[in-house]
């Protein structure tokens, strides 16, 4: 169980490495930011957050992780138990 | 130098962002009712988060939520009667915004009669690359003191460690993406102190018995999600994600949403959403085991089945008129209701008349609804 853990972590490291290195990168490529801030407009509309209702999304989070064995990479931060 | 640019742009393009880290979210109140029905359980009440900024660095968050749970389930149908009770849950939390930096302390303590959480958590993000980029990093623990009701000599702890990463990435001027990441490490008493796997016993009259379930007492896991948000030419959104669990109990998950949101006029927002989600089995797991004590570890939950379920979600918001708004505060009130189908592939309904193992497969339909006010202030 330590090596599947310590697998786990190294895997983890791996994934943040390679986005670092990618975002990093690309930057010393010259590659410049391609979408200006006043070209942003569209993205900023609240429509386009899938936590447009944060209390809601909690609630969403909260039904899925008592009943599912997956969890995680919700991106509310986890719900409480309430499964017994 | 052309395919490494190329492989750059499409690594971005697989990596995630979020679009408001360089200044705090607004101020924000929000009331919510929730109700979920099916499975011969009944589970409601209220919920409140708040959001209030003390200055331009620092924003203070607090949330109440409770449960009240009736539960007439099939686990607890099959070896116990119907019962009643409480959750209550607390989190308060402070952000700090520092440049293009924030961070976040979080505490929430869960409560039931016999089970208490408490855990704190921290996380800092950081926009870069011309504020297309978000990178934020997370770490929580958690420790738990689990009772079982009856028995007050019965007192077991667990521990849970988490650490998450996203990266959040502007691609056009109308879609987005993001990547996350997650670990968790549990370790301690991870069983439901209730619940019992049955197995076969010809000295019984029924030709079954149970005994309490085991679970190790250590679980990894590891989850990955990719979630992307694209702008319509009309004004309407298109969300959508895709997330990969594994863990050291050898379940295996993924589950996709699409979410489709639609503006009509001024003061109407409508959304239709759809959900898949499946898993394999804990490799412990068995709907009836040979005899007593067949392996070290035995579960029957059958959330460590094998199953998959379908949600198919509708969801209106009415944006109040300003002369409708109390201090000339943005409000809004939603109401939001999901269907969700389980079928499970091998958990089968000990309550149906049949032979023991020759039970039909067990599923059932549950019905959550969510209707809540949020005001801007």
């Amino acid at each position: 169980m330590q090596k599947q853990l310590k697998n786990l972590f190294v895997n983890k490291l791996t994934v943040l490495a390679l986005i670092i290195i990618s975002v990093t990168g690309c930057a010393q490529l010259g590659v410049e930011p391609w979408v200006k801030p006043y070209e942003r407009q569209n993205l900023a509309d609240p429509i386009m957050l899938r936590a447009r209702h944060p209390i809601a999304l909690n609630h969403e989070a909260h039904v899925y992780e008592a009943r599912e064995s997956a969890r995680g990479a919700e991106g509310t931060g986890g719900g409480g138990c309430g499964c017994n | 130098m052309v395919v490494i640019k190329s492989g750059c742009f499409l690594l971005l393009a697989l990596l995630s962002v979020s679009l408001q880290a360089a200044i705090l979210a607004p101020d924000r109140a929000e009331v919510l009712y929730h109700s979920y029905q099916g499975g011969g359980m009944k589970i409601d009440g209220p919920a409140v988060k708040l959001r209030k900024k003390a200055s331009e660095s620092v924003a203070l968050t607090a949330f109440y939520y409770m449960d009240t749970i009736s539960s007439a389930s099939v686990d607890v149908l099959s070896t116990a009667s119907e019962y009643a009770e409480e959750r209550q849950e607390a989190q308060l939390g402070i952000e700090y915004l520092h440049n293009k930096t924030t961070m976040a302390v979080n505490f929430r303590q869960s409560d039931e009669n016999d089970y208490l959480a408490k855990s704190v958590s921290v996380s800092v993000s950081h926009d870069t690359f011309g504020d297309l980029t978000t990178v934020n990093l997370g770490l929580s623990y958690g420790d738990d003191e689990v009772k079982r009701n009856g028995d007050e000599n019965f007192l077991q702890q667990a521990q849970h460690y988490k650490i998450r990463a996203g990266l959040s990435q502007i691609l056009t001027r109308n879609l987005t993406a993001q990547l996350e990441v997650e670990a968790i490490s549990d370790s301690g008493f991870l069983n439901n102190p209730y619940r019992t796997v049955r197995f076969i016993d010809p000295d019984s009259q029924a030709g079954v018995a149970y005994q309490a379930e085991i679970y190790p007492n250590t679980r990894n896991s590891f989850t990955s999600k990719l979630s992307a948000s694209y702008y319509l030419p009309y004004r309407a959104a298109l969300i959508a994600h895709y997330r990969y669990f594994s863990d050291s109990w050898q379940i295996t998950a993924q589950d996709v949403e699409v979410l489709y949101r639609h503006p009509l006029g001024e003061h109407f927002e409508f959304e239709f959403k759809a959900r898949q989600y499946q898993q394999t089995q804990a490799e412990f797991y068995q709907d009836l085991f040979p005899y007593r004590d067949a392996q070290n570890y035995l579960a029957r939950d059958k959330e460590l089945s094998e199953f998959s379920d379908i949600t198919l979600g509708i969801g209106a918001t009415y944006l109040l008129p300003e002369t409708y708004q109390l201090f000339d505060w943005r409000s809004e009130v939603s109401v939001q209701w999901d269907y969700i189908q389980f079928d499970y592939q091998n958990f089968r309904d000990p309550t149906a008349q049949a032979a023991v193992g020759e039970e039909p497969l067990y599923q059932f339909s549950a019905n959550v609804l969510r209707i809540f006010a949020s005001i801007y202030f």
